[in-house]
């Protein structure tokens, strides 16, 4: 992707934004990039937890907003990967001051004069002022999706409006899928999901037991020792963003002459 | 397909959201369609009656395109 102001967003809440940007944040750093996540969440501010920093916040993205504090205060560096930091969302102050045109500039002094190569934007769910203000920087978006019917529609809506705005470089990434459900025809699928909503897909992670660990204990699965199957699939986005071909992972692991015989007469994949 | 299979709930789920998209992505409020219905009548009464409680008026999907469906019955 050409965009370095990129958005994480959803419409619906609760599909994995926040996870998402951590492990795309980290693991683009893990690839030699300068990066900064940022959380819009004002209010409900949660990607310090999930990175595992939040013992480490002293001042937040209102109070660059309001120039209480210089950025280089504000962030919070990552000792785990070099070239990571967190702007972590306030969670108290009055979110009056998030302001789409002040954000836009707070962003473009990151990457101008603080040297970023990516800032990843975790956008709050909802389409309102909060979206309006995560989206107003960027240049391309990351649509999470689960595959499900709401998220589906909520993610429709969203790509509507970032294009609305402007926002041009979208890619979909379709979360928690489960590879045994979208065989059984109980699970839309990721073809689907890319039909209906006519965005190039960039990743497809499958559902995973480790993000709650790695949540749990404060630490993106693409950091972690054990290999997980959601952490390999972020790494592996973050290698596509930066423009490697990297293949999808096959979801469709079942094997052998019975598979092959239904998928002769068009049965279920 | 083969006929004993179940219809599988992904391809329920896959109509459902082709329709309820046809519908935002139109950005018709609800009761819209029914002030379509209503105006549609108006004008069509001037031309052959049409029987106005069956006329059925919807979006359908059709391969990549989207349609809209007017199915008026001629009163006889």
């Amino acid at each position: 992707m050409q965009a370095r102001a990129i958005v994480v967003t959803s419409g619906k809440g609760g599909v994995g934004k926040t996870t998402t940007t951590a492990n795309i944040g980290a693991a683009l750093a893990m690839e030699g990039e300068k990066v900064a996540v940022i959380d819009v969440d004002v209010g409900l501010r949660n990607l310090d937890v999930v990175m595992g920093l939040e013992g480490r916040v002293v001042f937040d993205l209102i109070d660059v907003l309001e120039g209480r504090c210089k950025m280089r205060q504000a962030l919070i560096r990552d000792k785990r990967v070099e070239n990571l930091y967190l702007l972590p969302a306030s969670q108290t102050k009055d979110k009056a001051s998030l302001d789409p045109k002040i954000f836009r500039a707070v962003v473009k002094h990151l990457i101008e004069d603080e040297n970023f190569d990516r800032v990843l934007i975790d956008s709050p769910a909802g389409i309102e002022r909060g979206f309006q203000t995560a989206a107003a920087p960027a240049e391309g978006a990351l649509v999470v999706v689960n595959p499900e019917v709401s998220s589906v529609r909520d993610a429709d809506r969203i790509i509507g409006l970032l294009e609305a705005s402007g926002v041009e470089e979208n890619r979909l990434i379709v979360n928690r899928i489960r590879p045994k459900m979208v065989r059984r025809g109980d699970m839309l699928s990721v073809e689907d999901i890319g039909e209906i909503l006519g965005l190039g897909l960039i990743g497809i992670v499958p559902e995973d037991e480790g993000i709650l660990v790695s949540t749990n204990v404060g630490e993106p699965v693409v950091l972690r020792k054990e290999k997980t199957l959601a952490g390999e699939e972020f790494r592996n986005i973050a290698r596509r963003i930066r423009g490697e071909k990297v293949p999808f992972p096959n979801l469709d692991e079942e094997s052998g002459l019975w598979s092959s015989l239904r998928r002769l007469f068009g049965g279920g994949r | 397909m083969f006929w004993w299979r179940r219809k599988k709930s992904k391809d329920k789920a896959k109509e459902r959201l082709q329709l309820v998209l046809a519908y935002d992505r139109a950005k018709l409020a609800p009761g819209q369609m029914e002030a379509l219905k209503e105006d549609l009548l108006a004008v069509l009464a001037r031309y052959f009656p049409a029987d106005a409680k069956k006329v059925e008026i919807e979006f359908e999907q059709r391969g990549e395109r989207v349609v809209l469906i007017a199915d008026i019955p001629i009163r006889q």
